[in-house]
């Protein structure tokens, strides 16, 4: 499929009175690797949301992988997430209790793949993030990066063309970190698109795009 | 636009049982605790009709073993100071009753019998010594446990039949010329023990001496105490009205007729009644059940609303969502009923062991009791997965 992988047009985001997000335009084309900076309350996350299809837009027009986000139901956004769009969070949610390889697996459970295969593409992709020693290991026993990498891992089983990660390393030290980022750059050079939430500056400022927001509002891009 | 049509796709139906069983499997004690309730409902429940209808198997296996056709025939309470008694002629005019099949009869002695010639007067051990005819057996459908019932030979001399509990109490174990027990005034052989009589359990404690012998030795006035009528299963309706005034033409009034497993059949009838309010009571207590799984899952959705943000972010839909809620209801329901149903038989079957009847638990029980799970489960789980699946997903995933 050719065409951006999202396109918005005048998004806004609305919580009452609060204006998290105010008439957004961006495009983003597919393989990119980005970065989405801004103080804290500036609307990143919101922005991830709205990309991901996780909340819909109070206003503008959005449109991802080539579907107009508007003209979908609440089913069909379901669908479009599981095929099309990878989250990573700044907290990992991984199940307690639950292995690694499973925890990955689940990844495409909602992808109608039965379970054989998608352990064995949970396998490979725990091989992938570096993570091959540690398939039943529960998340009690890995280190913070290990755990994020578990989730990268999961975010993008079944090979979903748009990745969102919300602050990756957020709950990171630095080395931890980094390797995290690497990762994600790897899968960025694997073709995968990467959105990657950040308020921090040193990250973003190694990126080859970045989009400031500020109180809602796209302030600036800035392209290398 | 040339995108299309996206489409979710469908779960797995292993994949929803094992979707379903995910909190379970988290908080193992929780889900054990709450099922616990819906078992102890069940198991009441299951209990209570394991164990009425186990003991209406034992009223029915008595019943078929000692028949609804025995009739008995004894003199009425007296309202003077005259002892009552049947008239000598009694027997042979009930025998002449057309549907009257057999007849026989006991008559109550005043003897007194004891293990030994050494025992005080007065401990009796509320023996009671019968004068019996040679076809009282078989009219009652008694059977000799050990040695056999009193002959027109044995009944000449001194020679007793005891009933089980008198044969334990008195310490007689076997038959036989060295088998004796002291009875009014004199050495008498032990030549039978009966089995236990379920519907004429009086005669447990009776000591049997033949007729002529009890005449000769006992005093006995030769008056029969007590008619035992075996009628046609056809004519038992007929024959009991014409009972009284047979057996005492003079003073029917003075006549009890009745019929030995009417007794049985009203325990059946109060049992019945009884079994319903158990019932009902199971039923309360599986509602109690119910509304703590109800709690249990209401509970897990406010803790697993960041679960339940990434199922969606991983293209879980709301109806997926519902299910999964759903299914781990009424998962942790039929675990509950399961339990509940096993706990049941057990209750039962050490009920019925220890009132050595046999076990019956039956299959409607067991299977109502598992839809009834099912339908608990399926009502508490509703509402806790409705409200998970109505979740937004940015709202799931907010730190708490
Ligand atoms: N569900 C919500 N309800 C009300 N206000 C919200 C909600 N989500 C975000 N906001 C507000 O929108 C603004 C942007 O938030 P967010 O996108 O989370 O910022 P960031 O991720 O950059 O820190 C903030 O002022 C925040 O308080
Ligand atoms: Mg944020």
């Amino acid at each position: 499929m050719s065409g951006p992988i999202v396109h918005l047009a005048g998004v806004s985001k609305r919580y009452g009175s609060i204006s998290a997000l105010d008439s957004a335009d961006l495009l983003i084309e597919r393989g990119e690797l980005l970065a989405v900076v801004g103080p804290s309350g500036s609307g990143k996350s919101t922005l991830l949301n709205i990309i991901g299809t996780l909340a819909r837009p109070t206003a503008g027009s959005l449109e991802i992988d080539g579907y107009d986000v508007a003209g979908l139901s609440d089913r069909e956004l379901s669908a479009l997430r599981a095929r099309t769009i990878g989250f990573v969070f700044q907290q990992f949610h991984l199940a307690p209790g639950v292995p690694a390889l499973d925890i990955v697996a689940d990844g495409l459970l909602y992808g109608g793949k039965q379970r054989g295969y998608r352990r064995r593409e949970a396998e490979r992709a725990l091989r992938r993030v570096g993570l091959g020693h540690r398939l039943q290991h529960l998340p009690h026993q890995l280190s913070g990066g290990e755990q994020q990498r578990v989730a990268v891992a999961r975010a993008v089983l079944g090979d979903p063309p748009l990745l969102m990660a919300d602050e990756p390393t957020g709950n990171l030290d630095s080395v931890s970190g980094a390797a995290v980022m690497d990762l994600l750059r790897e899968l960025h050079g694997g073709g995968t698109t990467v959105v990657i939430i950040t308020h921090d500056r040193d990250i973003a400022s190694v990126l080859p795009r970045e989009v400031r927001l500020k109180d809602g509002k796209i302030a600036e891009e800035v392209r290398r | 636009m040339s995108a299309p049509r996206l489409k979710p796709a469908r779960m797995w139906p292993a994949d929803v049982i094992r979707v379903g069983g995910y909190g379970l499997r988290s908080r193992p004690l929780r889900g054990i605790l709450s099922a616990l309730g819906i078992a102890i409902g069940i198991a009441a429940m299951v209990g209570v009709v394991g164990i009425s209808a186990s003991s209406a198997h034992e009223i029915e296996r008595r019943l078929s073993a000692f028949g609804t056709n025995l009739l008995t025939v004894s003199p009425g309470q007296s309202f003077g100071d005259e002892p009552v008694h049947l008239p000598d002629t009694a027997i042979g005019m009930i025998t002449a009753i057309p549907g009257v099949e057999s007849v026989s009869a006991v008559g109550r002695t005043e003897a007194r019998i004891y293990r030994n010639d050494h025992i005080p007067e007065r401990q009796t051990g509320g023996i009671i010594v019968y004068a019996a005819r040679t076809d009282l057996p078989s009219v009652i459908r008694s059977r000799t446990a050990v040695g056999a019932w009193l002959t027109e030979a044995t009944g000449r001399y001194p020679t007793v039949v005891l009933g089980s509990a008198a044969a334990s109490s008195l310490a007689v174990i076997e038959t036989g010329p060295d088998s004796l027990v002291w009875l009014g005034g004199r050495w008498f052989t032990v030549v039978g023990i009966l089995a236990p009589n379920d519907l004429i359990s009086d005669f447990d404690y009776g000591a049997f001496v033949g007729w002529p012998e009890a005449r000769a030795q006992l005093a006995f006035d030769g008056h029969p105490t007590t008619i035992y009528t075996r009628a046609a299963e056809s004519a038992v309706t007929t024959v009991q009205p014409l009972l009284g005034a047979t057996a005492n033409p003079e003073d029917p009034g003075e006549v009890d007729v009745s019929r030995p497993s009417d007794a049985l059949a009203a325990k059946q009838e109060t049992e019945k009644t009884l079994r319903a309010l158990l019932l009902g009571l199971g039923g309360v207590a599986l509602l109690v059940g119910g509304v703590g799984v109800a709690n249990t899952m209401v509970i897990s959705v406010l803790e697993r609303r960041s679960e339940i943000g990434l199922r969606r972010s991983l293209g879980a839909t709301r109806g997926q969502i519902r299910t999964q809620f759903l299914a781990e209801a009424l998962l942790l329901s039929l675990l509950g009923g399961l339990g509940g149903v096993v706990l049941g038989i057990g209750i039962t079957a050490i009920f019925a062991t220890a009132q050595s009847w046999s076990t019956v638990v039956p299959a409607w029980a067991m299977a109502g009791g598992i839809l009834a799970t099912l339908f608990i489960g399926g009502l508490a789980g509703f509402y806790p997965a409705v409200r998970a699946a109505r979740m937004p997903p940015t709202e799931a995933l907010a730190n708490p």
